[in-house]
């Protein structure tokens, strides 16, 4: 394997190898983010969280085809706008699908399980009807598509620095909202004790809500990413929720630094065992590593520090 | 303006006019009608004094329905072009369609309906293997006729099967041999996804490229249904540097695959690739700018400039819309119900085996839309492979098209 290749390629291949690494690190915890807020914050497991991460797909979709259809001159700068718009239409669905089903079940998690596995189906079909069945990806501004090259040898694709980009943003604001915020206080009250914060004044009910919908939001960023990578077809969420649970349960479902974590180590892992081994290989060793680290901490990488 | 005023009186003469044509047609029809139902059909399918009826038999929901919309429209259309020319045997076609709702079983349960239920005197349908495989069973016990439009990995030939797509040696040995001799290639990287079909076919070019043109194998890989993810194989790529990406990615990892190697540098000015998965049905999802300068082994493309092709796409998007793509499988799946209209009338007769012993004369051909095709005794067609070059508006300029292939689905040695 070594021989046969100049240092000098085998330099290139492990910074290329790396940052397909750190790419698919980006992926994976933009994914899980939205999905650890939920869980983590409230307890919901969202069997419908590939589907906000699809309503994000579809929006740059649509956003990309007016554009190109009615002002083309506007084509290179779209996409930030689209991301934006992605957020608030996650966002919004999730804003009433907190206020038609999910408040009604709170405590119950298996009920949740239920009712939003359900509510991935009809989105599912909604997304069928309106869009067919036929995999559509969005036109996407030049400057996207290509690679930066530092040297000959070595091309780093700009769609991967993007999504890296929006990730660190994403989870910045995440972690400032959370923790410095005045409704991240508020988040956190309720969920260390639903009883006392609302006996000091929070309005429990609507910061549920909120922290649904930020939830989504965020699944809808992630799924606006995925359009620089790959199609978006009414089943595309089904593809991504186990890989997400994976990074959520692996991280340690309450802990945003889990998550972190786990999504770090899950795509070094799958990266360079891929690259030493054939794809289906090195999945099976990541996911066998991960069983056998869940069974010596059940609680996940970084247990929370909840009260029950 | 003047029509307006003139409606009362020209009205009469002209529902006078469809009235006198219509009789006229019926009578004539009634005049040049086929044979009597009871020669015909000796077996008791469903046809009657001026009827005949087939299946059609895809999937219109779940996941393959994105793939076998195009193959479905393209029988209907078939179909209603030979009712237009007076139907087999002076019956006009009737179509029962069922759906097989991309789940093999389901497949196997609705063809079974087709032929012990409603008799049909053949059907059009299937697309993956598995669906394939499901149905054949059925076929062979209830005796029924099946035109199967898609490109296949071969291995097979049943009597109850007309195979209308190529079989595997047919769409790899020229294409190898295309890029051996165009592009100098001797090291090949070969990457699939990971089900029968690619695994098939890259066995076939593994060892055609090692034995016949002495060629070099630098990788073999195979992605998941579905995934996404090509960093690592795009980098152990860059790393072997062959001469061609050889692929037979499927569905819609496409999309990812071609978008992530776009990124990543590799693009058609700096590489050749040829894929065997690509028509213009995938072509419309992935984005022409992602294809560009890459090359499809197809025995057909939509922009192919003959005559009868020209007739066939304008009839087909008058059909189905400006919009429709044609790929090679929606093509193959049109030759279908005109190579049964041919066997039927040489047969004289709707009944199975003695249109099998038809289809199997080697007398059979059909001036298609990818031109003539022969229909060989061994249930495959003779075609030619074409390869085209994909533009960046999502369709293939065609750069080379072989001389007839045999079919040989059972090729020694392999």
């Amino acid at each position: 394997m070594l021989l046969g290749y100049s240092w000098s390629d085998w330099g290139s291949i492990l910074v290329m190898q790396g940052f397909a690494g750190l790419s698919l690190f980006s992926v994976l915890l933009l994914m899980a983010l939205g999905l650890a807020i939920i869980f983590g914050q409230m307890g919901v497991i969202n069997m419908a969280h590939g589907e906000f991460m699809t309503i994000g797909a579809y929006t740059i979709y649509v956003i990309s085809k007016v554009t190109e259809q009615y002002f083309p001159a506007f084509m290179p700068y779209y996409f930030v706008v689209a991301i934006f718009a992605a957020f608030a239409i996650a966002f919004i669905v999730g804003y009433f699908v907190e206020f038609i089903l999910i408040r009604h079940l709170y405590k119950r998690p298996l009920d949740t399980l239920l009712a939003t596995w359900g509510l991935s189906l009809i989105m599912q079909q909604i997304f069928r009807s309106t869009f067919g069945g036929r995999e559509v990806s969005p036109t996407l501004p030049d400057w996207l598509m290509g690679s930066w090259s530092p040297t000959p040898s070595i091309d780093i694709p700009i769609n991967g620095l993007f999504v890296m980009a929006i990730t660190i943003l994403v989870t910045a604001a995440v972690i400032i909202s959370l923790y410095k915020s005045r409704w991240g206080l508020k988040v956190r009250a309720t969920t260390q004790n639903r009883m006392m914060a609302g006996a000091v004044g929070i309005n429990t009910q609507k910061v549920d809500r909120m922290t649904f919908a930020v939830g989504c939001g965020v699944a809808g960023v992630a799924g606006a990413a995925f359009t620089t990578i790959a199609s978006t077809g009414p089943t595309s969420g089904s593809l991504y929720i186990v890989d997400t649970f994976l990074v959520v349960v692996f991280g340690g479902a309450a802990s945003l630094l889990g998550t972190v974590a786990s999504a770090f180590s899950i795509s070094q892992a799958q990266s360079i065992l891929t690259f030493f081994m054939t794809n289906a290989m090195g999945k099976v060793v990541t996911l066998l590593t991960i069983i056998v680290i869940l069974m010596l901490r059940p609680e996940g990488l970084f247990a929370s520090k909840v009260r029950k | 303006m003047i029509k307006k005023n003139q409606s009362g009186i020209w009205r009469s003469v002209r529902v006078a006019a469809y009235g006198l044509t219509l009789s006229s047609v019926l009578l004539v029809s009634s005049v040049y009608a086929g044979p009597p139902t009871a020669e015909v059909n000796t077996t008791g399918m469903a046809v009657t004094d001026d009827t005949v009826t087939v299946g059609i038999l895809h999937s219109l929901t779940g996941t393959m329905a994105i793939s076998e919309t195009g193959a479905q429209q393209a029988e209907k259309l078939a179909i209603e072009q030979i009712n237009a020319q007076g139907g087999v045997l002076g019956r006009k076609i009737k179509i029962i369609q069922e759906d097989g709702a991309s789940d093999w079983p389901t497949f196997a349960e609705k063809a079974k309906k087709l032929l012990e239920d409603n008799h049909v005197a053949a059907i059009f349908g299937c697309w993956t293997s598995a669906s394939r495989k499901a149905v054949l069973p059925v076929l062979e016990r209830d005796n029924g006729l099946l035109y199967y439009p898609t490109f296949y990995e071969g291995l097979e030939q049943s009597k109850n099967v007309i195979y209308t797509g190529q079989e595997a040696t047919q769409q790899v040995f020229a294409g190898l041999d295309w890029v051996a001799k165009n592009k100098h290639a001797k090291t090949f990287y070969l990457i699939g996804s990971d089900y029968i079909w690619p695994r098939t076919v890259m066995k076939l070019a593994r060892k055609y490229i090692e034995t016949v043109l002495h060629g070099k194998i630098v990788g073999e890989e195979y992605a998941a249904l579905g995934s996404t993810q090509f960093g690592s194989t795009i980098n152990k790529i860059r790393l072997k540097k062959p001469d061609v990406i050889y692929a037979a990615v499927v569905g819609g990892s496409n999309v990812a695959w071609f978008k992530q190697l776009k990124a990543a540098g590799i693009t058609g000015k700096k590489q050749t690739l040829l894929t065997l998965s690509v028509t213009e049905d995938e072509a419309q999802g992935i984005g022409g700018e992602n294809l560009l300068g890459f090359y499809s082994a197809m025995k057909y493309f939509q922009s192919l400039d003959t005559p009868e092709n020209k007739t066939f796409v304008a009839d087909f998007k008058k059909m189905w819309g400006a919009n429709a793509p044609i790929g090679d499988v929606t093509q193959a799946a049109y030759e279908g119900p005109w190579l049964w209209k041919k066997a039927v009338e040489m047969a004289g007769s709707f009944d199975t085996d003695k249109v099998v012993k038809a289809e199997e004369s080697g007398k059979i051909t059909f001036d298609a839309p990818e031109g003539m095709v022969y229909l060989e005794p061994n249930h495959h067609l003779k075609t030619r492979l074409r390869i085209g070059e994909w533009r960046a508006d999502g369709q293939a300029d065609i750069v080379y098209t072989s001389p007839y292939i045999m079919p040989n689905p059972f090729p020694k040695g392999y």
